[in-house]
């Protein structure tokens, strides 16, 4: 019995870590700009396909690392072209803007790659191998999800408090015109949220590419998933986001045990749906700081 | 008066220029028309972009050798991007505007069974490259299909299990047309092969971990697991089960019989059984096989033309015209004639296996279209059975 509620335990870690290091991408230009990029899952998928295409003739962390530095110019050149010349833009806008692009990089990457399904191997071991906690198995790889997971939510926390420019970036979403009569380059900041969350996708979807397989339209599904995590913790808190996927992951995979499996995405979204209406902030958010945001 | 000798003037060179342009042409070369609709993009393009690649070649080929019946053939291809609403409007398009002789397709079974009404109201031949059972049960006059049968892909696995001892088994299957219908089967047929369902559950076609429902089937004790799917958690499911030292068996769906699943399972992809026509062993098959020929040339002309691995579903379009250009080469052009000589088309030898028309059995395939098939260091292999 113990055996099989480790065994459950576990697997219902895989899943939220999953969750939670595609959510963690949302929050960083909802921290700069207020708003939802829509397109972070092709930044996962972008960043996925790269490092499977680099790591044919790379050692797979330099093919991660290039992967990651094409995606970051990849947000960069989309902010470039299709947000910093927007004169003030509505919340409304910006939305349906991040959503064009998503469905343009998708098609743009079943032209560059095509529909077949590839994975990245496995950082360590392989598809077989298995780490055993109390009887019960996991693989390797959702320790390295997790480990990663913490270490961008450690060092965003840091970057966000301690350096200038994490501080600059949050005045930016705080009061734009303030941020600028304080000297603060608030165009730039806004690019370098878009790098930065598209770092951070690609970096996710290398470190998941080996669990979940990576395929064009793969961007979505996770884009959901990790956008209903994010506003389940708390939009613009990192750490939030985390708990928040792990505790999502663990209650699918215990109603598993319960209900049939085809439920469990009911499950999540009716919880969602009732945290939504009890504490509109999130799990973890701050209900003063979200009464004073636009979205 | 006037009037009269103008239009006498136009209507005699008018039939003059019809007589001259009958003369120029002695025997006109006739063109018949075969329509095609496959999914050549979308979610389903596995199956369509190599069933439209191999219909062209083949389409091609039969030219190169003087037609069928003196006449040339014409593919019209369209893509319905798995979608059924586009392929009701290609059909109709494919019947009124085209005026094809026949068509071949749909790719899904779910698009397939969207216009099975239309062709035979319109007594058009549809030969469809979908697996489910329901295309051809109940029987539509003007309706066939050419790949295997689930409720034969079930039994061929149920026997195997029967062989290895195996009565207690759990079934995962994706949420699609392919993954419900297998799963139907498979419970219908069970009771029958003795063989006991456990458990059985749904997942989402985009499912990217299934640790969690595959530890459920482990606590229920399993003997095998079968999945039925023809997503790319065919892969995943192989890995999910390594990893928590199942140590039972894992059979598959024909959905398997693609090398790309296989890659992506890596290592533990080892040891998967699963039925499957013969095209993907045609190597290994002895000499006198009665498929071997048509097989090993249909192989080496695709993957020489198109450069990639050839793929279980092409020969499905391989078979759909093939059977149509034998009927035509029996009957001639008349289309009543053509679904007559198809009904009672025997002994054909094609890519999913020897097809035996009949008036009731519009698919012609045995339990023999099927070999069991397993992976070993990677490739498809025959699975040996004690």
């Amino acid at each position: 019995m113990l055996e099989q509620t480790v065994q459950y335990i576990l697997s219902g870690l895989t899943i939220g870590s999953i969750y939670a290091i595609a959510a963690i991408g949302y929050n960083i230009i909802y921290n700069a700009t207020g708003i939802i990029n829509f397109a972070q899952g092709e930044f996962i998928m972008v960043g996925a396909m790269t490092a499977i295409t680099l790591s044919a003739f790379l050692p797979l962390p330099l093919a991660i690392l290039f992967a990651v530095i094409i995606t970051a110019l990849l947000g960069a050149l989309i902010e470039i072209c299709c947000i910093r010349w927007l004169d003030r833009p509505s919340v409304l806008r910006m939305i349906i803007i991040t959503i064009g692009l998503s469905i343009l990089i998708r098609e743009a990457a079943l032209h560059i790659w095509d529909e077949k399904v590839r994975s990245l191997r496995f950082f360590t071991g392989n598809e077989v191998s298995s780490v055993s906690v109390f009887g019960a198995h996991i693989s390797p790889q959702v320790l390295w999800v997790l480990g990663i997971c913490a270490l961008i939510v450690v060092l965003l926390n840091v970057f966000f408090k301690y350096t200038l420019t994490g501080r600059s970036i949050r005045a930016c979403s705080s009061d734009k015109m303030a941020a600028s009569l304080c000297g603060i380059n608030t165009r730039n900041m806004v690019t370098l949220s878009f790098m930065l969350s598209g770092a951070i996708g690609a970096l996710a979807g290398c470190v998941i590419s080996p669990i979940t397989q990576t395929q064009y339209d793969c961007g979505t599904h996770l884009a959901i998933k990790g956008f209903a995590v994010a506003v389940f913790g708390g939009l613009g808190n990192s750490m939030a986001a985390v708990a928040a996927g792990l505790i999502v992951g663990l209650l699918e995979t215990f109603s598993i045990t319960v209900m049939p499996l085809a439920y469990t995405d009911a499950i999540s979204i009716a919880i969602l749906l009732l945290v939504l209406f009890f504490r509109p902030s999130g799990l973890f958010g701050n209900r003063e700081a979200g009464r004073l945001k636009e979205f | 008066m006037k009037i009269f000798k103008i239009l006498g003037v136009t209507l005699l060179s008018m039939g003059m220029a019809i007589s001259l342009s009958c003369a120029k042409k002695p025997a006109p070369q006739q063109v018949v028309k075969i329509g095609a609709l496959f999914s050549v993009t979308g979610p389903a393009s596995f199956l369509g972009a190599p069933e439209a690649k191999t219909v062209q070649m083949l389409v091609d080929q039969i030219n190169m050798a003087g037609g069928v019946k003196g006449a040339k053939l014409e593919a019209v291809i369209k893509d319905t991007k798995g979608d059924p609403e586009n392929a009701i409007s290609f059909a109709k398009q494919l019947i009124e505007e085209e005026k094809v002789f026949a068509i071949i397709g749909p790719s899904t079974s779910g698009e397939t069974m969207k216009i099975k009404n239309l062709c035979e109201e319109a007594k058009v031949l549809l030969v469809s490259c979908a697996a489910a059972e329901v295309i051809v049960n109940p029987l539509a006059k003007y309706v066939f299909k050419v790949p295997q049968k689930d409720s034969q892909a079930a039994i061929k696995i149920f026997e195997t299990m029967k062989k290895m001892g195996i009565s207690k088994i759990g079934v995962v299957s994706s949420n699609t047309g392919f993954g419900n219908a297998g799963k139907e089967q498979l419970e219908k047929l069970a009771p029958e092969n003795s063989i006991t369902i456990l458990i059985s559950e749904v997942y989402d076609k985009t499912a990217t971990d299934l640790t969690g429902v595959l530890a459920k089937l482990k606590s229920k004790k399993v003997q095998a697991v079968v999945n039925w799917s023809i997503e790319p958690a065919q892969a995943i499911v192989a890995k999910n089960m390594k990893q928590l030292k199942m140590g039972v068996p894992l059979f598959q769906s024909h959905g398997f019989g693609n090398i790309r699943y296989v890659k992506e399972a890596g290592e533990a992809g080892e040891g998967i059984i699963f039925p499957c026509g013969r095209l993907l062993v045609a190597d290994l098959l002895p000499a006198d096989h009665p498929q071997k020929s048509v097989l090993t040339k249909y192989k080496t002309d695709y993957e020489a033309k198109y450069q990639e691995d050839v793929s279980t579903f092409g020969g499905h379009a391989y078979d759909a015209l093939m059977v149509l250009v034998k009927s035509m080469e029996t009957a001639g052009l008349d289309k009543e004639q053509v679904r007559m000589a198809l009904e009672n088309l025997k002994g054909f030898a094609g890519t999913g296996g020897v097809f035996n028309f009949s008036a009731d059995d519009h698919n012609g395939l045995g339990l023999d279209a099927f070999e069991m098939l397993t992976v070993k260091d990677g490739k498809f292999a025959l699975l040996e059975q004690k």
